[in-house]
């Protein structure tokens, strides 16, 4: 309805307008984005600033980092519960790792620890045959302790300030962690869409059987998967350590489960096959606009958990009710 | 046919036989592992995850998961201390049952009635339950004034015959539990859904309310668990159930339940937590950090299940 509206009164833009349409009626996340932006534009006058639309995607981007590596994963029909603890755990790494090694190379070190307890994940999953979600839950609690075993039970800070203004460097209202993470979902965009491993990985999501009968290398895309998905955790805790110049083993708890509200919020089915990133950037700034406009009406940050818990499970029900109407309770 | 029945046999003995085999060593080392004392303290520190897992196991079974226990155990307790304190203590405990029953029936509505994924489900209720303690308690922590003139503390800290309450619950809920899951008609249903909900559905199996039921049980057997904690401590934090979940998931994968549902036990899950907790005992004892516990828990699920499906297929690597 709204699409006829906007089409009759921009016929010029005509064609791009359908487009954006399109994508709105493909995601309602989007509309869910735009509402409560509207919302809270209205309900305070220092939502609709520069300065607190750059914060609320520099907040975003930690989140947006995880979900973006969890969404191929979820596309595949797998899912990685241990997202948090690497954030953790890399944090830690490369606050230490920066005055031994230089910074250049702590972040090159730092990346390939994420990337490679990704493909101890996915080695499990794949070679030995495990459910991802135990494998990963276990995961959860071993690199968690991992991160205990390097930082010991304290803070790291580091004397070097370098990362930490790297980090502060902004363009316009954006910081680089931001463009950061924009450009993470372009990137994976691009690979999901128009790369023969993301079309594999959707094809492995919608029917694994199909897919292996057809002599798609399933194994292999699966662990490319869990290898790109703990880049992406390593990234998060670069951005982390970056952003706070200070680590400490504890951080990202529970940030899996934000990205994992924030993957299924975007349109990813659990039953994998389908989702995208542009669906994960929508649910990651929903969210982000939520908090950031709770807060700035005065709302208790104590009720957020329970907004984002009655978030995910109507988005499971919205979910339910309009694709599988068909369906009961197996 | 034999020799494959063996073969899934073999694999799942001998995680458990080296399990135990690692302990003895252990206790030839640190006699204090296995002294009365220490045994009977390990018991009752898994006496409350291992309530919890018997009714997580009925969820299991069914082919579901509850990860929202944690916090359910948090809330449980919050809500058990406050009113123990504005009201009565049998009023706490009347409170903490009502609040479990009524969670684990939202779960059971969710899941079982509306067919929603148990996972995120569970997840999205985690952080709901958690987010409601907050609110409830204001961000304070709840305490009892006076714990030393309390008769709540009797569940937690009391001894019958010098064996600790929290254990002979344990023992008391374990075998009515299983009673219930392996001589009614109940439990061979939750066996059912868990196995083949198709075919149940098609037996005039009423698989929703079998699901709704073990929520229902999954959120009563939480709250008992609450009881055991708060009357422990005499006071509940706010996030005192945080990591519960974990503790007592690995504890049923260790014993051996299948998460794909269809299979398991409740003294299986009481085993796998009972190993749980002695390993972390004796990795204390050693006198190592006690974030040692979590690289040990996550070598030790991997490998438990590894040897499980490497026994099931006959061959270390799947194809």
């Amino acid at each position: 309805m709204t699409g006829r509206a906007q089409s009759t009164t921009s016929g010029v833009s005509g064609v791009s307008t359908r487009k954006v349409f399109s994508v709105l009626r493909g995601n309602p996340t989007w509309l869910l984005a735009l509402l409560l932006f509207v919302v809270f534009s209205f309900a305070s006058p220092h939502f609709l600033t520069a300065y607190n639309l750059g914060n609320i995607v520099a907040q975003s981007a930690l989140i947006g980092f995880l979900a973006v590596g969890l969404t191929p994963i979820l596309v595949s029909g797998n899912i990685d519960l241990s997202v948090g603890s690497v954030l953790g755990l890399t944090a830690c790494l490369v606050i230490g790792l920066q005055g031994q090694l230089g910074l250049p190379i702590a972040i090159l070190v730092v990346l390939g620890a994420g990337a490679g307890l990704g493909l101890v994940n996915g080695l499990i999953v794949e070679k030995i045959g495990i459910n991802s979600f135990i494998v990963t839950l276990a995961g959860m609690i071993g690199v968690r302790g991992l991160a205990f075993l390097y930082a010991g039970d304290t803070s790291l800070a580091s004397p070097d300030f370098t990362l930490h203004d790297i980090g502060a460097y902004s363009v316009g209202p954006f910081s680089v962690i931001s463009l950061f993470f924009l450009g993470s979902v372009a990137v994976f965009q691009w690979v999901m869409k128009r790369t023969l491993h993301g079309r594999n990985t959707y094809a492995i999501g919608g029917n694994r059987t199909a897919a292996v009968d057809a002599g798609v290398p399933v194994q292999r895309h699966v662990i490319i998967n869990f290898i790109l998905c703990g880049l992406m955790a390593a990234v998060a805790g670069i951005a982390i350590a970056s952003d706070l110049g200070a680590a400490t083993p504890s951080y990202g708890k529970d940030y899996e489960l934000w990205a994992v509200i924030a993957v299924v919020l975007g349109g990813t089915s659990l039953r994998g096959g389908k989702g995208d990133l542009l669906g994960t950037l929508a649910a990651v700034i929903a969210l982000s606009i939520l908090r950031n406009g709770l807060n700035l009406v005065g709302v208790s940050p104590f009720f957020v958990p329970v907004i984002m818990g009655s978030a995910l499970i109507l988005v499971l029900l919205f979910d339910r009710l309009s694709s599988n109407r068909s369906h009961t309770a197996e | 046919m034999m020799e494959r029945l063996m073969r899934i046999e073999i694999g799942r003995f001998a995680v458990v036989a080296i399990l135990i085999l690692a302990l003895v060593i252990a206790a030839l080392f640190l006699p204090r592992l296995l002294s009365s004392n220490n045994v009977l303290q390990v018991l009752r520190q898994a006496s409350i995850p291992g309530v919890i897992a018997i009714g997580v196991t009925f969820v299991v079974i069914s082919g579901r998961l509850d990860l929202s226990v944690g916090s359910m155990l948090s809330l449980c307790s919050v809500v058990l201390i406050t009113v123990h304190e504005s009201v009565s203590p049998v009023a706490g405990i009347l409170a903490a049952l009502a609040v479990g029953l009524a969670a684990g029936g939202v779960n059971g509505i969710l899941v079982g009635y509306l067919g929603l994924n148990s996972l995120i489900t569970t997840l999205g209720m985690l952080s709901l339950l958690q987010g409601i303690a907050l609110v409830y308690t204001g961000g304070q922590n709840a305490l009892i004034a006076a714990p030393s003139e309390a008769w709540f503390s009797v569940f937690g800290r009391g001894f019958l015959s010098g064996i600790p309450v929290p254990v002979i619950v344990l023992f008391v809920l374990g075998t009515v539990m299983s009673l219930l899951l392996t001589r009614t008609v109940f439990g061979r249903r939750v066996f059912a859904v868990g196995a083949n909900p198709v075919a149940a559905r098609h037996s005039a199996v009423p698989v929703r309310s079998v699901i709704f039921t073990a929520y229902l049980i999954s959120g009563l057997m939480t709250a008992c668990a609450a009881i055991l904690l708060s009357s422990r401590v005499m006071a509940a934090r706010l996030d005192s159930g945080s990591g519960y979940e974990l503790t007592v998931l690995a504890g049923i994968i260790l014993g051996g339940t299948s998460l794909l549902g269809g299979s398991g036990g409740i003294w299986r899950a009481i085993f796998g937590i009972v190993v749980l907790a002695f390993i972390q005992n004796a990795l204390l004892l050693m006198g190592l950090p006690y974030y040692i516990q979590w690289l040990v828990t996550w070598t030790v699920i991997i490998g438990a299940v590894s040897a499980d499906v490497i026994g099931k297929r006959g061959k270390v690597f799947a194809s």
